[in-house]
């Protein structure tokens, strides 16, 4: 049902953890549904210099959660924004197609994290 | 690696000696039963053991049972056949929050054909409370489905009782008792059912292969037409070699529930009280002791999500199942457990251990040991669970 990747990231998930004080948090879903992903980020200049992710959901969650920060760990914000569910599925090795809108939010737990140290930012 | 099954009430192994059978009866001695020659009729004369072994096994005349392709077929025969049979005297189906999708479904397409539908809620330990029996008759109800035992939570229905109040009322009163027949007694008389779906494949039988008991006299119009089998209340060529290993292992069920149940149980008490033991913040879904199925534990993981259990335990060789939405095919989790009143994301971190046969001390042991590091690492993993030790 999943690929060797999704298996991959499941058993070994990437950046688990919370960042104290982050420049910025995202959080995608909801317990009704059964997936939420909060996602913390850390930028100097326009680089992610640091992100980590705490998931409750099913493989995929877990699995599009960490892939996420590895693919935008050390880029530019410009290059996090043009990350997508669709390019996250894809870096997986596809989903099943129950999970491609359920589980797959982890691109927009990541841009809400931006969107909040933007927002942060701006008050500032 | 070590394989531990633990998923019996999605399905069991075929017994040995039921394949044995079944082998001969596809390589041997393959008749067709409604032949004449003596192919045909070595065919017939097992086919008409086998109705007696199944009927046996629930107290019933052998001319009251009707094979079909499995439990789902034979839960669409009984509510579709009784429908179908009793336009005239109106439109009204009662049937439980926790039934089987065959039942719910079949029930819920006959509401949108204009059948009137009343579904009695469960109390949280999922069981129905007699007085919304009595609540939901209705002059013009024409049947009434509630399961003997729910599949997901184990609790054992009072049918009985159920049985008693539909009789007094005159409405067909049909039971889904997949999970109950050969694991423990189901006697169609005492409980006073007028139709009973079985399944072959949850007794160490064959898949494809299920019957409905249909008590002398009840009517019901049949689903499929064209031949004269089953008494032309199930048209088609008779599934021989699997009728023939469902009877046997009715008969073996027969033989073994009794000793089986009792070494089910403890192993299903020894699961249960481990993983509470073992692990914070988990609540037993169902009831305990006597009302809760020999085999079946299910508890909720708070904090964690099912598919994720699954996921994890089958990576250690243990199956198991969940009523998360993940495992449902849907985005709502297990309609049992939230007819008990469990919210979504409890329900969602639900967990079903079904025990069998061949399991033993040691594959409890073995479950009980990577259980609690497999939840570690996953509520590690969830927010919900930083959040819960935060306003602790």
């Amino acid at each position: 049902m999943y690929s060797e990747k999704v298996m991959d990231h499941f058993t070994n998930p990437r950046n688990v953890g919370e960042i104290a004080d982050a420049d910025g948090v995202g959080e995608m879903g909801n317990p009704q549904c059964g997936d939420i992903m909060r996602i913390y980020v850390d930028i100097e200049g326009d680089i992610i210099k640091d992100i980590k992710f705490k998931t409750f959901g099913c493989g995929a969650a877990v699995a599009t959660s960490s892939i996420v920060t590895e693919m935008v760990k050390g880029k530019t914000i410009t290059e996090a924004l043009e990350v997508s569910n669709k390019t996250v599925a894809e870096a997986l090795g596809g989903l099943p197609p129950l999970k491609m809108h359920c589980s797959n939010l982890a691109a927009d737990a990541l841009h809400a994290a931006i969107k909040d140290y933007f927002a942060k930012n701006i008050k500032e | 690696m070590r394989k531990i099954y633990l998923d019996h009430s999605a399905t069991t192994p075929v017994d040995e000696e039921v394949a044995e059978i079944i082998r001969i009866y596809y390589t041997e001695k393959y008749g067709n039963p409604s032949s004449i020659h003596s192919f045909g009729r070595e065919a017939k004369k097992a086919l008409e053991e086998a109705r007696l072994r199944v009927a046996s096994l629930i107290g019933a005349k052998p001319e009251e049972i009707i094979f079909t392709s499995g439990g789902t077929e034979a839960d669409n025969l009984a509510i579709l056949g009784v429908a179908g049979a009793g336009q005239s005297k109106g439109g009204h189906l009662i049937i439980s929050a926790i039934e089987h999708h065959a039942v719910l479904e079949t029930a819920e397409y006959l509401a949108k054909m204009g059948y009137e539908l009343t579904i009695l809620p469960v109390n949280a330990e999922g069981i129905v409370e007699l007085d919304s029996v009595g609540k939901a008759l209705r002059p013009d109800t024409i049947l009434v489905s509630v399961m003997h035992a729910n599949n997901e939570v184990g609790a054992i229905q009072p049918i009985e009782e159920i049985g008693r109040i539909v009789r007094e009322h005159g409405a067909v009163f049909h039971v889904d008792a997949v999970q109950t027949v050969g694991k423990i007694p189901v006697d169609v008389e005492k409980l006073g059912v007028d139709l009973l779906t079985m399944s072959a494949h949850k007794i160490y039988g064959p898949k494809g292969v299920g019957a409905l008991y249909i008590r002398k006299g009840v009517r019901i119009s049949s689903l499929l037409h064209g031949g004269s089998q089953e008494k032309k209340r199930r048209s088609g060529t008779e599934n021989t070699p699997g009728i023939i290993g469902f009877g046997k292992a009715c008969q073996l069920a027969a033989q073994r529930m009794t000793e089986e149940a009792e070494k089910l149980k403890k192993l299903r008490d020894m699961l249960l009280n481990g993983i509470v033991e073992r692990i914070d913040c988990v609540k037993i879904n169902g009831p305990l002791g006597d009302l809760r199925l020999p085999n079946n534990v299910n508890v909720s993981i708070n904090f964690v999500e099912g598919e994720s259990l699954l996921l994890s335990l089958d990576m250690l060789g243990i199956a198991a199942s969940s009523g998360s939405a993940c495992t449902s095919g849907s985005l709502d989790p297990s309609h049992v457990l939230l007819a008990m009143g469990l919210s979504h994301e409890v329900a969602h971190g639900s967990l079903r251990f079904s025990l069998g046969r061949q399991n033993t001390v040691e594959d409890i042991d073995h479950v009980l040991e990577h259980l609690p590091e497999i939840v570690e690492r996953l509520r590690a993993m969830s927010p919900l669970y930083h959040q819960a030790a935060k306003k602790k």
